[in-house]
């Protein structure tokens, strides 16, 4: 746990030092900052327009369920699919190309703490990315009242879709000496498993399921909406796990076959 | 201290070290010397377990580097040949961060750190970025970083690749200074580096041990013979043929011609003089004796004796042929 921390540690620092974490803590702010005013002023003329029609006796407006589900399920999962690369292009890549792979893999750790130690790093920054998101939803308690409960399914549901984003991308970053090809595997495999829910669209039958199932954002829906899900939970947990497996290997093959 | 035996690495269908055998003795300095390409990254490398072997054994510390990695792990610093440095981290920030993974106590840090940075004299960089520094610092600090656990066996690749002059016996001095406290194996294309710095050496040229030995060993042991050179004016077959036939010569090689004039290199046998019998046979066959000069192997010439065989070969044959 000390190496794991180790390398972490050494992780987060790096992302310190270089742009890469300012340049997308400042990206992702600004989108969310604005996608944040548009859906509130959005919500703010439906609410005024119910009143003036004297609300016909329906309860007022969730905030939980228009301004929070459609930030996170809509846009920031898509944001994220072009950011995370951004965060995992160099876990692997840089340290090849530098060379510092040698010291890593010479140290007495196992593959493991490092692969362990690289991904808590990136979950670190993603977990700021994440306070910043949230720090705008706390924003909507000076104003209304929004449900405290999902918006804890919210936040577990974007930690473990992150999680599985980043678990993915340090995978690619194994590929490669070059960060942007790393990058640039990351973005097109990330799209392309948003992407696979179109199938669900034309193919009812069992094809349709498996890709809609297997697409990434799918699962995304039911923590956006503040319901927290086993299958949903499994799912980006899986993944996770598959990332970091899939990374060992990776890892494995790089010193060479005996 | 570092044993080993009959490794083997193969990357696909290439063979980089083929049934590599050595061993290096507690605080002793080795030698690892060969031209670019001959294996010696690679060995290193397996040695300290970046690269598993294809077959074969090396042990570290007593630990098989396959078997218990870390544990043999723990007891090794390595200098791959480029340092491997985080550009972003201060000198000290960086060392802490070695220190930490190589296992050093978290309370021990500080005062390993201390020491280092004075023993490898970077101490007036602490605070500096290592991607800022001149290239002689960053090897020092690639120094101290294989020295920060304080392990036993240590492994530098060309350790003063890169330097000028007075930092390539900077580094000399300090890896010199870690005789008898670490076991050092260090590895060279350079010759006097080896001479300079090493008690014993090894020779390694296309995956496989030419020599092994101390630098004084292999020049003696390469000299079996003696060797006259021979600067005559004539035929050179004709001189050839007639020098052959002097009591006491093994063997002659034109070494170079030049206009009307051969250099030959005469090999006899050991203790026999065969300067003045080489004298007389030229004149007496109306030839002009020009130089003739006993002639020590350097270790420049060894090395390329063991490491450029099938050349020099080629070169005698090239010479023959201009000759007649």
């Amino acid at each position: 746990m000390r190496n794991v921390m180790a390398v972490a540690g050494k992780e987060m620092r790096a992302y310190f030092h270089s742009p890469i974490a300012y340049l997308v803590m400042t990206v992702y702010t600004a989108i969310c900052g604005f996608v944040f005013y548009s859906s509130t002023a959005f919500f703010s003329l439906q609410s005024m327009r119910m009143e003036a029609q004297g609300g016909m006796g329906m309860p007022p407006l969730s905030i939980n369920e228009y301004i929070i589900r459609p930030i996170l399920g809509g846009v920031l999962t898509v944001v994220l699919l072009f950011l995370i690369p951004l965060i995992t292009m160099r876990l692997y890549a840089e340290e090849k190309r530098s060379g510092t792979i040698e010291l890593l893999l010479t140290s007495p750790l196992t593959d493991m703490e490092i692969i362990l130690g690289k991904f808590l790093g990136a979950l670190l920054l993603f977990a700021i990315l994440e306070a910043l998101t949230f720090a705008y939803f706390a924003v909507l308690y000076l104003y209304g009242n929004p449900d405290v409960k999902p918006l804890i399914a919210n936040a577990l549901g974007m930690l473990l879709y992150g999680g599985a984003l980043l678990a993915l991308g340090m995978w690619f970053s194994t590929f490669t000496k070059n960060q942007i090809i790393a990058g640039a595997v990351g973005l097109a495999a990330f799209l392309l498993l948003y992407l696979l829910d179109w199938v669900s669209a034309y193919s009812q039958g069992a094809v349709g399921q498996v890709m809609s199932y297997i697409a990434l954002t799918t699962h995304f829906d039911n923590f956006s909406k503040g319901v927290l899900q086993l299958s949903d939970v499994v799912y980006y947990s899986s993944v996770i796990i598959l990332g970091i497996f899939l990374t060992a290997r990776s890892v494995e093959a790089l010193k060479g076959r005996p | 201290m570092i044993e080993v035996d009959n490794l083997t690495k193969r990357y696909g269908p290439t063979l980089a070290v083929s049934g590599v055998s050595f061993s290096v003795q507690k605080g002793e300095i080795l030698g690892f010397l060969g031209p670019n390409g001959a294996g010696k990254t690679t060995t290193m490398r397996v040695i300290t377990g970046f690269l598993p072997p294809t077959e074969g054994k090396v042990r570290v510390a007593g630990y098989d580097v396959a078997d218990e990695p870390l544990e043999a792990k723990r007891r090794t610093g390595y200098l791959p040949e480029t340092p491997p440095i985080y550009p972003d981290m201060t000198v000290n920030e960086y060392l802490a961060f070695v220190a930490r993974i190589k296992g050093v106590s978290r309370r021990d840090i500080k005062k390993r750190l201390d020491e280092i940075v004075e023993k490898c004299a970077i101490a007036d960089v602490r605070n500096r970025q290592v991607g800022k520094l001149s290239k002689g610092y960053r090897q020092r600090v690639g120094l101290a970083q294989a020295l920060i656990h304080n392990p036993d066996v240590l492994v530098l690749d060309e350790p003063t690749a890169g330097l000028d002059p007075k930092q390539i016996i900077e580094t000399r001095d300090l890896i010199k200074g870690l005789e008898g406290q670490h076991t050092v194996i260090l590895s060279t294309h350079i010759l006097p580096e080896v001479s300079k710095t090493c008690q014993r050496v090894v020779v390694i040229n296309a995956g496989q041990i030419v020599a092994v030995g101390t630098p004084d060993e292999l020049t003696r042991r390469l000299q079996g013979f003696e060797t006259v050179l021979v600067t005559v004016e004539g035929p050179a077959a004709a001189i050839i043929e007639k020098f052959q036939r002097v009591p006491g010569v093994n063997w002659v090689e034109p070494r170079e011609s030049h206009e009307s004039r051969v250099t030959l290199e005469v090999h006899s046998e050991k203790e026999k003089d065969v300067r003045a019998e080489l004298a007389r046979a030229t004149v007496e066959s109306g030839w002009k004796l020009y130089e003739l000069k006993t002639s020590g192997l350097s270790l420049e010439e060894i090395f390329l004796k063991l490491t450029t065989k099938d050349l020099s070969e080629e070169a005698a044959v090239k010479a023959e042929k201009a000759a007649n």
